[in-house]
């Protein structure tokens, strides 16, 4: 199961971060902090997994960005890549070539569509395509809920006037 | 507010921008401003991703989730997973919410209830919620199906006595066709059957086949655009699928022959250039090595990890050899053959690689390959990394230790470890090398010579010198005199200075620590008889030290420059050789265990009669020898090793002394003072000295033995020495006087009969401490013949005004009947007219038989006459 996902910045920044197991908030900065400095300092050609407190996480950078993920020992690591490399094309083609920007100012956005590709820690859809179906779905109830709520209060507007 | 935020420079400009955003988002959360409410949150989650506080917004995410609108409940969700987890209270007010939101009519925002629940469901949320998300398992949407399973998942893990509620819904999701519903139902099968040997049973009987059908099925899949994954069809689902079969499969031989077809098939046809196919394959290795045996599967699955170790791509080297540690279990001798690739691992420059390789090196030895392994590893040391050395040290020792064929080539071996990382090596480490050392008599030549020559290379290395200096102060005359030369030895010739020059080089090194030496000044004091040539250089050395700002290294040159200036005589004894370290009590001692009330065979007969009658110099000196010895390591491992260290040496000695002296705290002070034990100051260590001799057949392991160990040095002459503060002088006037005034102490005093009824009976133990002769200590012991237990017993004793009297409280308040067992306590008289009075005392003595209280009282006037 994934413990938890990381998204680190190269400056050490935290980018996204989301909780599958119970972690305090003090344990949480702890965690980011210690990740942080072994993740940032290994070099380009090394292998993607580090050995951390009796759990392996597994990195992989993407420019700017490491997307982080924490599984158990005897889970496989080169699915959870493969997880990562998901994530990232679906990112990519919600955003449409995503980067670091993207994020940072759609950062709900970024949690939907991991909410959608992932659920209690474990994978939970691997068509790219249904993911990005829901999601659409999703926002598009928003826009109706929203272009509502303005059709609204421009008829009570109307209506006062 | 981002923009904001980012445009900071520093990071008190950017927390004051926080702050200024969290007050007027308080402002607007008491405002109850609901237009903004969502826009707020999503604000707080951002400061929150920052790492600020941010709990005033949770109460602001249930009423999110509370209200009707779909962008709202969507917000809400995602703030409470973001904000709350499932420790925190305010989540039990969300569970009713979480219950309509299950119910609702809109399909997505049963998912994001769903999606809450799977992420931050507490027990207590997960035995509510439970039956609405069995229903939803077969919800018509394929969508909420998948998000349902998931959700079970976390249910059952929190809770899993649910699991046979989800047993059967979950085996009517493996006949399913779409993919996010088939991988999320496989994935609830393997964690319910993780959860429950009932569910396994159930779906080994009934899924199998469809398992490996399906697997068939989407292996054999032609091209399909919405699930590739670099040209292999969907291997998320192929993993899971895997998975669930390994937990099938294991203990279990009919499942597993179901599945060997299919395991082939795709252990065979996976295409392994990309990293896809790599994970199905490493899934599939692993299913293999865990099934019931089948030889063929078996030799597919290390031929795939084979390759696995010798791709360049570390990720795959890295599963490669993970994978070989699980499948060493299994087939040990093939791993054999990748010998050579896993030893060209643990030098790669990846620390990750690096950690497992040296793991499965660790695995991979065994008495025939140690000696090839260890001459890699050890050639490896020297050009590995700094923070690496440490594990490789450690773990090379281990490996000496636990496979070494022969003795001489542990101490090789040792010794290219303590030259190479010896700053890396723990103590017990050369502590058991120094035994070894000391054990191998026929090798004492050789390896002071090696420890010499390789000493005289390097003194960066502490360990290293410590044991060379350990080694020159013991065998310091077989290294001049090339004694016991073995042919593979190219001869040295050392001077006898020459040896002095190396120790005085390690007692001025100013890297060395203080433990080093100590032990470099102990050895330099043994070289003293060793070569009567220099002892004048010697004297002059230490004499140098006596005015060391270290208290230790002060006070030890001071007592050996005592020894050598006054006490001629005995030095040659004090200095001897130590007797042969106990190999069996050091792995004793390793073991953990404290019983080491079995003697050393050595040490023991010798010290016994010493305890006994015989005030035999030379055995104190041996024994005193070996405790100085030995002192740095109690140092430098802690309390512990000193118990042992006097639990083995004195354990025997101490049984007949204890009861019959009393040492004399002076005394005491000195032996704790020339142990260098430390810790006790001469001012702390009198009352404990005085402890100790009041309860002395008090048999408490340690005080019994320091006890006997102060008495065992003392007897000899424990009339003298009032209270020197110099300790060194105190001790070694012990030797000087005619010891024969020993035998004033102890037996002088015998012990009486003080009262005795019926069935009652009283006697005393008497004791003085030499130097207060008006001092008394009494040991009452009370012993009950009647056959009745006496209950609330109690001692009471008055004396006439000249008397003083201290009472201690009893060992117990019941005195068992019929003799079986004694109540003892302790009084302390001190008699101001000494010599001219006689000690005298009323007792009384109450306790009740079968509830009924008895009273005796009595007078003693049996006193021996000179107390």
């Amino acid at each position: 199961m994934i413990h938890f996902v990381l998204l680190i910045s190269r400056q050490g920044k935290v980018r996204l971060t989301k909780w599958y197991s119970p972690y305090s908030q003090k344990e949480r900065t702890k965690v980011i902090r210690e990740l942080g400095g072994v993740i940032l300092s290994r070099g380009p050609k090394l292998c993607n997994f580090v050995d951390w407190r009796g759990f392996k996480v597994v990195y992989k950078r993407y420019a700017s960005l490491y997307f982080c993920m924490c599984i158990d020992q005897d889970d496989n690591e080169l699915e959870v890549l493969e997880i990562i490399h998901h994530f990232v094309e679906i990112l990519d083609r919600y955003f449409g070539s995503v980067c670091e920007l993207d994020l940072i100012f759609n950062f709900h956005k970024a949690y939907y569509i991991l909410d959608e590709l992932l659920l209690a820690g474990e994978l939970q859809e691997s068509s790219k395509k249904t993911v990005a179906r829901l999601i659409a779905a999703q926002d598009s109830l928003v826009e109706t809920a929203k272009e509502q709520a303005s059709s609204i209060s421009n008829i009570i507007a109307q209506a006062t006037k | 507010m981002i923009r904001a935020i980012r445009a900071c420079k520093t990071a008190a400009e950017e927390r004051a921008v926080v702050r200024k955003e969290c007050a007027a988002i308080r402002a607007a959360i008491n405002e109850n401003d609901h237009d903004y409410r969502h826009r707020n949150l999503a604000k707080l989650m951002f400061i929150h991703m920052l790492g600020y506080p941010t709990h005033f917004g949770q109460m602001e995410c249930l009423k999110l989730i509370a209200s009707a609108g779909f962008p709202e409940k969507r917000i809400g969700y995602l703030g409470l997973m973001l904000l709350l987890d499932e420790r925190q209270e305010v989540l039990m007010l969300v569970t009713n919410s979480l219950k309509q939101d299950l119910n609702h009519s809109n399909q997505y925002i049963v998912g994001l209830a769903l999606c809450a629940l799977g992420n931050i469901s507490s027990a207590e949320m997960a035995r509510d919620l439970a039956p609405d998300v069995e229903r939803l398992l077969q919800f018509r949407d394929p969508n909420t199906r998948k998000k349902a399973a998931l959700c079970s998942i976390r249910i059952i893990k929190k809770v899993p006595d649910l699991a046979e509620n989800f047993m059967y819904p979950a085996s009517s999701l493996l006949k399913e066709k779409h993919h996010g519903v088939l991988i999320t139902g496989v994935q609830l099968c393997t964690d319910l059957c993780k959860v429950s040997s009932e569910a396994l049973e159930y779906f080994r009987e009934n899924c199998i086949e469809g398992l490996v059908k399906t697997l068939r099925d989407i292996a054999n899949s032609p091209y399909s655009p919405e699930y590739d994954m670099a040209g292999i069809t969907d291997p998320f689902l192929h993993i899971r699928l895997l998975k669930l079969l390994r937990l099938l499969g294991q203990g279990d031989a009919d499942a597993s022959d179901c599945m060997t077809d299919i395991l082939a098939q795709v252990a065979s046809r996976t295409e392994s250039n990309k990293n896809a196919g790599n994970a199905i394959l490493y899934e599939c290795v692993q299913t293999i090595m865990s099934i019931e045996d089948n030889g063929g599967l078996r030799v597919l699955a290390i031929n795939i990890l084979g390759r696995f170790l010798s791709n360049r791509d570390n990720n795959i080297r890295y599963v490669g050899l993970n994978m070989l540690m699980k499948a060493i279990v299994v087939d040990a001798k093939a791993i054999q053959r990748h010998r050579a690739t896993i030893l060209e691992c643990v030098k790669d420059s990846d620390a990750s690689i690096q950690k497992r390789a040296l793991e499965l090196v660790y695995l991979l030895v065994n008495e025939s390959n140690v000696k090839p392994l260890t001459k890699e590893l050890i050639e490896y040391l020297e050009v590995s990394d700094q923070e690496f050395k440490g594990d490789i040290t450690a773990k090379i020792c281990s490996l000496i230790e636990k496979f070494s064929p022969e003795k001489i080539w542990y101490i090789d071996q040792m010794l290219k470890v303590l030259s190479e990382a010896g700053n890396f090596v723990k103590d017990e480490v050369w502590h058991a090398l120094i035994v070894v050392i000391s054990n191998a008599s026929d090798l004492h030549g050789y390896t002071v010579r090696a420890l010499y020559r390789a000493f005289r290379a390097s003194t960066e290395q502490e360990s290293l010198v410590r044991v060379a200096v350990w080694c020159i102060g013991e065998y310091g005359d077989m290294l001049v005199n090339n004694v016991g030369m073995l042919d593979i030895e190219e001869p040295i010739t050392v001077t006898e200075s020459d040896a002095v020059d190396a120790i005085e080089v390690a007692i001025k090194h100013h890297r060395l620590d203080l433990t080093t030496k100590a032990m470099a000044l102990i050895a330099l004091f043994k070289l003293s008889t060793r070569f009567p040539a220099c002892s004048e250089r010697i004297k002059d050395i230490i004499f140098q030290n006596k005015r060391s700002l270290v208290l230790e290294l002060q006070q030890r040159s001071i007592e050996f420059n005592c020894i050598l200036q006054k006490y001629q005589n005995i030095r040659s004894a004090l200095v001897e050789r130590m007797p042969v370290l106990d190999e069996a009590t050091l792995s004793g001692r390793k073991a953990g265990s404290l019983a080491t009330t079995v003697s050393t065979s050595t040490i023991a007969p010798c010290n016994l009669p010493n305890g006994v009658a015989e005030p035999a110099a030379a055995p104190i000196g041996d024994l005193l020898d070996l405790s100085s010895d030995d002192v740095p390591a109690p140092i430098s491992s802690g309390g512990d090793f000193l118990q042992d260290l006097l639990a083995i040496d004195l354990s025997p000695a101490s049984a007949p002394s204890s009861g019959t002296s009393l040492p004399p705290k002076a005394g005491t002070d000195v032996l704790l003072d020339l142990l260098s034990i430390g810790t006790p100051s001469p001012g702390e260590s009198s009352p404990s000295a005085l402890d100790m001799s009041s309860s002395t057949q008090d048999n408490k392991a340690l005080l019994a033995n320091l006890n006997g160990l102060a008495s065992l040095s003392l007897l000899p002459a424990n009339a003298t020495s009032p209270e020197s503060s110099a300790g060194a002088m105190g001790l070694l006037d012990v030797f000087d006087p005619n010891p024969q005034k020993r035998d004033e102490n102890g037996p002088a005093y015998p012990s009486i009969v003080a009262y005795e009824s019926n069935s009652l009976r009283m006697t005393f133990n008497f004791s003085k401490q030499p130097g207060d002769p008006q001092t008394t200590f009494i040991q009452a012991t009370f012993t009950n013949r009647s056959p009745n237990v006496y209950d609330d017993f109690l001692f009471q004793a008055a004396v006439p005004k000249f008397l003083q009297l201290q009472l201690d409280p009893a060992s117990s308040n019941i005195l068992p009947a019929s003799g079986n067992g004694s109540i003892t306590q302790n009084l302390k008289v001190t008699n101001t007219q000494h010599g001219k009075k006689p000690l005298a005392m009323r007792i009384r003595i109450a306790y009740k038989v079968n509830d009924e209280d008895v009273l005796e009282q009595g007078q003693i006037n049996n006193f021996p006459s000179d107390l």
